[in-house]
Parts: structure tokens; sequence; C-alpha cells
């Protein structure tokens, strides 16, 4: 079991291909994975449906296979931090399928266990309801949506060991673990491996049966949305 | 005096008990975290946090601790962080007490449209038909008029909805009104604003 490769673009060897689905990590630029992203922008393939909670910024993230066109889908819960996005969508040279953010985790979570479709109350009554089917569960409500499995799952994580057990760190977790889960092949590019044995397998946050390759970089780690307090006010 | 910002997040955290965990929406709902005094609440952020702490000291930001607008925070002595899958299981699953939302138009009956105006820029409706979906207790905070002094308090909404009969209660400038049978009631005006004044801006019917 050799699942430690040398850059992003290995990793990716053999994975892609055009129209494929890929699930990606991330909530906005935060633990979002990187390197693979821009390695999938440089394998240059083309007419991929991509799900992910957001799509990047212009120029970063997702943002970079939005400028190159190899974007065809989008399946996200909120876009609004990318003008390249929005002009494409707008020209209709990019499909949306807005999922609200939860019912995208939990698509990505069946998904990845088995489960290929789930009833839930988020949404009922609104343009996400139409088109699926309702079922009253105690007099309430609900609408079917169905789990997802992509080709490839794209994850950041913080800490990997060689056989692919991972740490996430503070809010960078966020659609990673949903995500690796529901690839039919996962990758995660991570900050650090460290020797197998050295993580408490009590800690673990995802265990490597859903990771299948392994790539550490140098990340960006960029901040969207700077927010502080002064130092002179505390 | 109708309330401003400060005094409508003042408000609405007068809605918070002791205990409760809460998710805050974007804009004056965040304000809502200055006001809750001594009580116990635990913030959640729906990218996956609980306890959640205020903005970082210049200098101490980190990349991997956000909240669900992006922003750059602090974890607290309670914090716990998990994956997005478990943060709706907990919204959806009842778990969060309240959640207290901005809005474009809320309905008598309770219908909340606070995500899309059709032919504008659509960004999307995040986590918010999860919560007002999900959460225990949904309370909006918003101006009772649009800047065109148009009512926002609606027989009907006009926008796409967020959620079907899912407000509890609706925090103006005005004052506060409850979502009951058949229409709504006022439960509070704002210091100096007369009940005729709510009336003739609201287009819901009062009961």
């Amino acid at each position: 079991m050799q699942k430690v490769y040398g850059s992003a673009s290995e990793a990716l060897e053999g994975t892609l291909f055009d129209g494929m689905l890929i699930a990606a990590g991330g909530f906005g630029l935060c633990g979002i994975p990187e390197l693979l992203i821009a390695a999938i922008r440089d394998a240059g393939t083309k007419d991929l449906t991509v799900a992910s909670n957001n799509a990047g910024v212009d120029g970063f993230g997702l943002g970079q296979l939005l400028e190159t066109r190899q974007v065809k889908k989008m399946m996200s819960s909120y876009v609004g931090e990318n003008a390249e996005f929005m002009r494409q969508y707008l020209s209709g040279e990019l499909e949306l399928e807005f999922n609200p953010q939860g019912t995208l985790a939990e698509r990505m979570r069946a998904g990845g266990a088995g489960i290929p479709g789930f009833y839930t109350k988020t949404g009922v009554g609104t343009v996400i309801a139409e088109g699926k089917e309702v079922k009253q569960f105690n007099g309430e409500d609900y609408i079917l949506e169905e789990g997802i499995v992509a080709d490839l799952a794209i994850i950041k994580a913080w800490k990997a060991d060689e056989t692919g057990n991972l740490l996430f760190r503070k809010t960078a977790r966020n659609f990673n673990a949903p995500a690796a889960t529901c690839g039919k092949i996962c990758i995660a590019e991570v900050e650090e491996i460290v020797p197998t044995g050295s993580l408490d397998p009590d800690k673990i946050h995802l265990p490597g049966i859903y990771v299948h390759r392994i790539v550490q970089g140098e990340h960006e780690n960029r901040i969207e949305n700077r927010t502080v307090r002064k130092r002179e006010d505390a | 005096m109708p309330w401003d910002r400060n005094q409508m997040a003042a408000r609405a955290a007068d809605e918070l008990e002791d205990g409760m965990y809460v998710n805050l929406g974007i804009g004056i709902p965040t304000l809502v975290a200055n006001y809750v005094g001594d009580k116990d609440i635990t913030l959640q952020s729906e990218n996956g946090m609980l306890g959640m702490g205020p903005f970082p000291l210049e200098g101490d930001e980190d990349p991997d601790l956000i909240n669900a607008g992006k922003q750059t925070i602090t974890e607290l002595k309670r914090t716990a962080y998990f994956d997005s899958a478990q943060s709706f299981a907990m919204i959806r699953g009842g778990k969060i007490a309240a959640a207290i939302l901005g809005a474009m138009e809320v309905a008598e009956n309770g219908d909340l449209a606070n995500w899309m105006i059709p032919g504008k820029l659509v960004k999307g409706m995040g986590g918010a038909m999860d919560l007002v979906a999900g959460v225990g207790r949904v309370i909006v905070v918003m101006d009772h008029t649009n800047k065109h002094g148009e009512s926002k308090v609606l027989k009907e909404c006009t926008l796409p909805l967020t959620g079907k009969a899912v407000v509890d209660r609706i925090i103006t400038n005005l004052g506060v009104l409850d979502v009951v049978e058949g229409g709504l009631k006022i439960v509070e005006l704002a210091e100096g604003v007369t009940e005729e004044e709510l009336r003739a801006s609201t287009d819901a019917t009062i009961v």
C-alpha cells in the first residue's frame, strides 16, 4: 500500500477524464485543496461538474478552473465571491445547481455511506423542492434528496500518516470529511505527512480507508475576509 | 424614535436564555453577540464550530479559523470543531435552540424570503434553508420597510422563499411581532413608535 505521492500532478495521474464529477472540500477559501485544483487546471481536464460549497475567488481555488472554462457545472450553496463565476453563469456558459448547504453536505455523506437518498425538511415549499418527491412523516412534508458519489474527491487536511489517517485543523475540516467519503477515489493534500504510528488512534478525524492518495505541499492558506480587533481596544 | 441597528440587536438578545445553543446570521444578527451580557450562550457557526469567540486581535488571525461569513474569529475554552455534515445534522436535528436571521420579506404565515431576488445577482442560500427548517425557533431581525419605504412585513412574500411558515418572531426597527393563527400579533412597540405608525408600515394582517 503506497499512498504517498511526490506532487499533486503525480497524485492525480490516471484519475482525470473529461465530463467527470469532482467533489471538493473547503468552505470559502478555508481548507480548500489548492494544490490539487491548480494541478487539475494544468492537466486541462474539461467539462467538469464540481460539487463544492463555494466556487473560490477570481484567480484562486476553484476560480482557477472557471477562468480556463474547465467547469461545465457547479453544485454549490453560495457562489457570491467570484466575478468570473457570475459572468459565466449570467451568460449561460456555466450551469449552476444550488444546494442548501446542509443538503449538500448530507448528499456527500450519504453517497459515501452507501445511502442513495434521504428525506429532509430543508427546502420544502421553495424552488429547491421543484421536481423532487415529497413524502409525509408524522404529518409533515419532507423532500427526497439524492446521495452524491463522485468520480474523484479532492480534499485538504492538516496532517496525514502514511496510511492516510487524517487530522484536520479547526474550521478547515468543513466539507473535507464528507467530500472525502463520497469519492470513488479520494486524494488528500496535507501540510505534513507524519510516520505511521505517530498519530493518536483515538484522535483520527478521518480514517485512512477513505483516502487513497496523499500529497504533501506548501499551502498559501489565503484569508478571504480578514476581520480583527485593534490591539489598543483590547 | 424607531430602534437603530444596535437597539434591534439588543432587543433580539433578550430572546436568548441561559444555556442556549444559537446560530446568528450575517448583518444585524451578528451584533446580537454584543448584548448577551452574563447569559451563558454558545454560538454555532455552521461551517463547523460550537463556541465561537470574538474577532482576533491584529496579527492573531488564523486562516483555518473562520465563521460562516468567512471572517476570521477565535475559539473559546468550550469550543468544539466538526465537519459540515455533523454541523447540519445538529441544525436539522433540532439541537440548535434558535437562529436569528436577517430577511428581505416575511409573510403573516411565517414564510421567509432572504436569499434571492429574481433577475438580480443570485449568490445562493448558503445554510439559511437548513437553519430555518431545523432550529427550534426562528427570529427575524430586519428593518420594517425597504429603502423605497415599502413594507417588508407582508400578507404573502413576493420573492422566492427560504422557508415556508418557519418564522416565529419578527423584530424590526418599529417593534416586535409574533406569527400567530390568522396573522401577526404586536408584542412590543419601539419606544416612541405608536401602534398606528407600526400598522401603517405593515402590509400583513395584524390580529
